[in-house]
């Protein structure tokens, strides 16, 4: 699959809470609730359905226990705030009232979390976010989306309405460039996307992360050494068979990720499903170093700083396709 | 009609003295089971479930025209096991399993035992849930009520007071949240822990109608408060502080500062079991 040549950039909040809105014109059960965090689009919402959309404030563990109240009572809940505040302020509510309950009790709750990695840039290490794959990977029934850019951030709205039970989509919170060609639908029984067939090493990423492994896997195609790239955007509910399958037709596999390396996150997962199939492959870990950051910059500065940034990870993949130690 | 007649009263006294043995014997089966905070409550539930303010269906719980009871003080709940097994949400024979090997009724409740809404015990949830849940029901213009029944030591929970301004906010006067004020936690009592001072104040400011039932063991002086502030019209949701005696009817257990796990012996519930009531 080829990216668009178009690539025109766009937020995933905004392309997500479009086709939520269009999702609330037809389905009256669809019901918003914010911890006072906003965009342009979220006041269409606010104005055209005023009866099922709320503001608990800055109020986090309110948000997700009025919204598992409200998913009791059938409603479909999108609850939507800054991503470390939605999953961390907030996890004992999110594992009692939406992964315990959700258990013995349907529901149906989307966590909407703005603000994947560094994508807060200036605003430091409370706004920013790397932890939330982990810890909310670890939830039992809840279906974890990490989308890679506006288009398939779009499309997750209605497998989110059309499947019961509770999710967690991690969303960039800056302008990003489409990777998912137009006309294209996401495989959401595989939850993953094979964007490049390559041999020898594959990249797996997610989230903003598929940028960078994107422009690495063609900077070093123009080389003549082809990787493969998977983008993995469901991590919880993608179809293991099919992920085991595909990682199997490689020796290495370099994973990339916007989280903490060897936290529990992408890389964790990558590694359990290779250890339990017991494929011959070598997997290699690109992740954030284990500490928090203070210093100001872009965001690939930062990322450079922390070893997941264009210039290193396009090294070591050189590195793997020539099979260097 | 706010006051009980004489023989409903005598009716549900009996029913608390019945439920009140019941708890005790659970506690004598199964002596891990927090049984002091579970005998606070005992008339505020009895009147509750057979005072006539929940509209129930025990042989289809989750009936959708049912008010909704939230155990937010689920460990301190003990006492609902023989309530809802008498109502006929579950068998009777099942309160001789609690806390057994292949039994629903754990020591700390579920919703998997039928008549339960929500996950309970973890403390400080009950509130919030609740309001989500008033809110669908007055959105969808359904009248049904929403109760929760919370104890003070809970209340140190800052999410309780998230919830309660948010209800107060959205005027969810279908919601309505009784204390079990027995004013102790785990490490004595909750004065001395943090105050709340006065919880009538607070919830005053809060913007809820407050009541208060000076004794928590008297069903009529219960039935005759939370009669009257379902005739509230003010349009806030209702707070009703219920002030109780942690562990009553148990000497040495009753208002005792390190009550909240602390077992009876067998010996003492043979003793008050045969005791005949006060």
């Amino acid at each position: 699959m080829n990216a668009p040549t178009m690539n025109p950039t766009k937020a995933m909040r905004d392309t997500m809470l479009v086709a939520v809105h269009d999702a609330m014109g037809r389905d009256r059960d669809v019901f918003f609730v914010s911890a006072d965090f906003g965009s342009p689009v979220l006041d269409k919402i606010r104005s055209d359905f005023p009866d099922r959309f709320i503001n608990v404030g800055i109020a986090e563990q309110n948000l997700i226990n009025v919204s598992a109240g409200l998913a009791l009572e059938g409603y479909k809940v999108f609850a939507y705030a800054i991503a470390p505040f939605i999953t961390m302020r907030c996890y004992e509510q999110t594992r009692v009232n939406l992964a315990l309950l959700s258990e013995v009790r349907p529901m149906n709750v989307t966590l909407i979390g703005v603000g994947a990695g560094y994508s807060y840039v200036v605003s430091g290490p409370t706004h920013q976010c790397y932890e939330d794959l982990t810890i909310m990977r670890l939830l039992p029934n809840m279906r974890v989306l990490s989308p890679a850019d506006w288009k398939i951030a779009q499309t997750m709205v209605v497998p989110c309405l059309e499947s019961s039970g509770i999710k967690y989509v991690r969303l960039d919170a800056q302008l990003l460039p489409q990777l998912y060609p137009d006309g294209t639908n996401p495989d959401f029984s595989r939850g993953f996307t094979q964007f490049r067939q390559g041999s020898g090493v594959c990249v797996v990423s997610t989230g903003y992360m598929t940028h960078v492994a994107m422009n690495a896997v063609d900077s070093l195609s123009a080389e003549g050494a082809h990787a493969g790239l998977l983008d993995i955007f469901d991590l919880s509910g993608y179809d293991a068979d099919a992920l085991a399958a595909t990682l199997a037709q490689y020796e290495t596999v370099l994973t990339m990720e916007e989280g903490f390396r060897a936290r529990g996150g992408l890389d964790s997962l990558i590694l359990s499903l290779v250890s339990e199939r017991c494929l011959p492959v070598r997997v290699v870990a690109c992740g954030l170093d284990n500490r928090y950051r203070f210093e100001l910059g872009s965001r690939e500065s930062i990322h450079e700083a922390a070893g997941i940034g264009a210039i290193a990870v396009t090294n070591r993949l050189r590195s793997l396709m020539l099979k260097e130690p | 009609m706010t006051q009980l007649d004489e023989k409903t009263c005598t009716q549900l006294s009996g029913k608390a003295r019945w439920v009140w043995e019941e708890t005790l014997k659970i506690h004598r089966r199964s002596p891990e089971t927090r049984v002091a905070s579970s005998l606070s409550p005992v008339e505020i539930f009895v009147v509750l479930y057979y005072g006539g303010f929940l509209r129930q269906n025990p042989t289809n719980p989750r009936w959708k025209d049912r008010d909704r009871c939230i155990i937010s003080k689920g460990h301190g709940s003990l006492c609902m096991y023989p309530i809802l097994a008498d109502l006929g949400y579950f068998a009777l024979d099942e309160l001789e399993r609690v806390c057994q090997e292949g039994s629903f009724l754990g020591g700390i409740p579920d919703p998997v035992i039928p008549g339960y809404e929500t996950i309970n015990g973890s403390l400080g949830h009950g509130a919030g849930v609740g309001a989500g849940m008033a809110l669908a029901l007055k959105r969808r213009g359904m009248d049904q009520i929403v109760y929760v029944v919370t104890g003070d030591g809970e209340l140190h929970e800052g999410s309780n007071w998230e919830a309660f301004m948010f209800a107060a906010h959205h005027r969810l006067d279908n919601l309505v949240v009784i204390v079990d004020n027995n004013r102790i936690g785990m490490l004595g009592p909750t004065d001395e822990i943090v105050t709340h001072r006065s919880l009538r104040s607070k919830f005053d400011a809060f913007g809820w109608a407050t009541y208060e039932v000076a004794d928590g063991h008297s069903v009529g002086e219960i039935y005759r408060v939370l009669a009257e502030s379902r005739e509230d019209k003010s349009g806030k949701p209702r707070a009703v502080i219920v002030n109780t005696v942690k562990g009553k009817g148990v000497p040495g257990l009753a208002g005792a500062p390190l009550s909240h796990v602390t077992a009876i012996k067998p010996e003492l519930i043979e003793q008050l079991l045969e005791q005949p009531p006060a």
